[in-house]
């Protein structure tokens, strides 16, 4: 039999780089409530959002995502031309394919293997697991994870328990070979068993002799109460499994970066996981909104621009949503 | 378990959950428009009633439970 060849790439990898892109358009709870009957009390009530960013019409998740991968590649000190690969996490791209990845790639100047993942708002954590995987079989030295979502295009502004919900943004990281560990084991999941849960409304099948009844596009449709109640029971685990593997307690930690799904959640979590107070607690849906597979990046982001993310120190990230799919780590922050 | 030991049993769930004094959680009273108890803030008292009682509260069954006489009977009933 004849041998063939593989690689071994780098033991370990890290966190090197980080950027994020946040479009321009500033949406308030008043003007929401143009669309639905409720009010901006009620909406920070339910969920911490005071304002919501959104991208402009012509603006694309491949934009945004361009955006925020320029700031991270710049951040980590390398080009395009050095990634091993290219990962985004989105479930908002306008075209079937090609993916959003290959085009990204092409804006920075990479020719390297890229492609999307749908892992919804678990997706960014998902990114980095696979990014290590990338590097620990020796793809090269780098890979660019992203997370980018237009959810404006896919929110159903009429729907009371949704409209307020969702926005738009951009995040990234290069993710790199390393010699000591930067990335906790992941813990990750799914529970498709609830795939009704969070889902979209299904594109209008093409072969049909029924006339189309809306132009209604494939919205998110979501059931509020029992994404709450799975996400509050459940995720606590799934953070608790994520310091154990990682060999650290809830008090070793700096910062915790919990997808930014809505503040009610990350209140729960907080309590029911009794963080120390010194732990930092991400808060970025206050002015974003739930921006999917973005926020986690856009939330780090956020903390670095307040100065409060202590580089070097030890952050807890999880991501939760549609599918149902979770994924959890321990990161080193860049 | 009795009515009385689950009605006190969940005074103080709502207590801990969203600040209600106890003395108000009474079995006519409404948990959203009489205790001020909102949607989410109503599915944590249902997790810590499962945890306190022993009972299984489904979600189809929590839209149920307007008032906290619905509540003690569903969990007498089911524990």
């Amino acid at each position: 039999m004849t041998a063939i060849t593989s690689t071994q790439g780098s033991a370990y990898a890290r966190i090197t780089g980080l950027g994020s892109y946040r479009p321009g358009r500033t949406v308030t709870n008043e003007e929401i409530c143009q669309f639905i009957e409720s009010s901006d009390e009620w909406i920070q009530e339910r969920t911490g959002i005071v304002s919501r960013q959104w991208a402009g019409e012509n603006e694309t998740v491949i934009d945004m995502a361009t955006a925020a991968a320029e700031r991270a590649l710049a951040d980590a000190g390398i080009t395009g031309a050095d990634l091993g690969a290219i990962i985004i996490s989105t479930v908002s791209s306008r075209v079937v394919t090609p993916s959003v990845a290959a085009v990204v790639a092409d804006r920075v100047g990479s020719r390297a293997a890229a492609f999307d993942i749908s892992a919804a708002c678990a997706g960014f954590s998902y990114g980095l697991a696979i990014a290590e995987g990338l590097l620990r079989t020796g793809v090269g030295a780098h890979v660019l994870v992203i997370g980018a979502e237009k959810l404006s295009d896919f929110t159903d502004l009429h729907d009371r328990g949704t409209a307020f919900l969702f926005a738009d943004g951009a995040g990234a990281v290069v993710v790199s070979a390393s010699d000591e560990p930067g990335l906790g084991p992941v813990q990750w999941g799914s529970d498709g068993s609830a795939a009704d849960v969070i889902t979209s409304i299904p594109l209008r099948p093409v072969r049909t002799s029924e006339p189309t009844t809306s132009d209604h596009g494939p919205f998110l449709i979501m059931q509020g109460q029992s994404v709450f109640r799975w996400a509050v029971g459940e995720m606590t685990t799934v953070v608790a499994d994520a310091l154990a593997a990682a060999g650290i307690t809830a008090s070793d930690l700096d910062c915790f970066i919990p997808h930014q799904a809505n503040n009610r959640i990350t209140d729960a979590l907080v309590k029911y996981l009794d963080l120390p107070e010194s732990v930092i607690v991400a808060r970025d849906i206050v002015h974003m909104g739930n921006t999917s597979a973005a926020s986690i990046p856009l939330a780090m982001d956020a903390l670095r621009a307040e100065g409060t993310l202590p580089s070097g120190g030890l952050a807890l990230v999880i991501g939760f949503g549609a599918g149902l799919v979770w994924s959890a780590q321990v990161i080193r922050i860049p | 378990m009795t009515q009385q030991e689950v009605l006190e049993g969940l005074a103080v769930i709502c207590n801990e959950i969203a600040g209600v004094d106890t003395a108000a959680v009474a079995l006519d009273k409404s948990f959203v428009d009489d205790l001020d108890i909102d949607s989410l803030s109503m599915v944590e008292v249902v997790m810590a009633c499962e945890d306190k009682f022993g009972v299984k509260i489904p979600d189809d069954k929590v839209q149920g439970l307007k008032t906290v006489g619905d509540a003690v009977t569903y969990i007498v009933d089911n524990a």
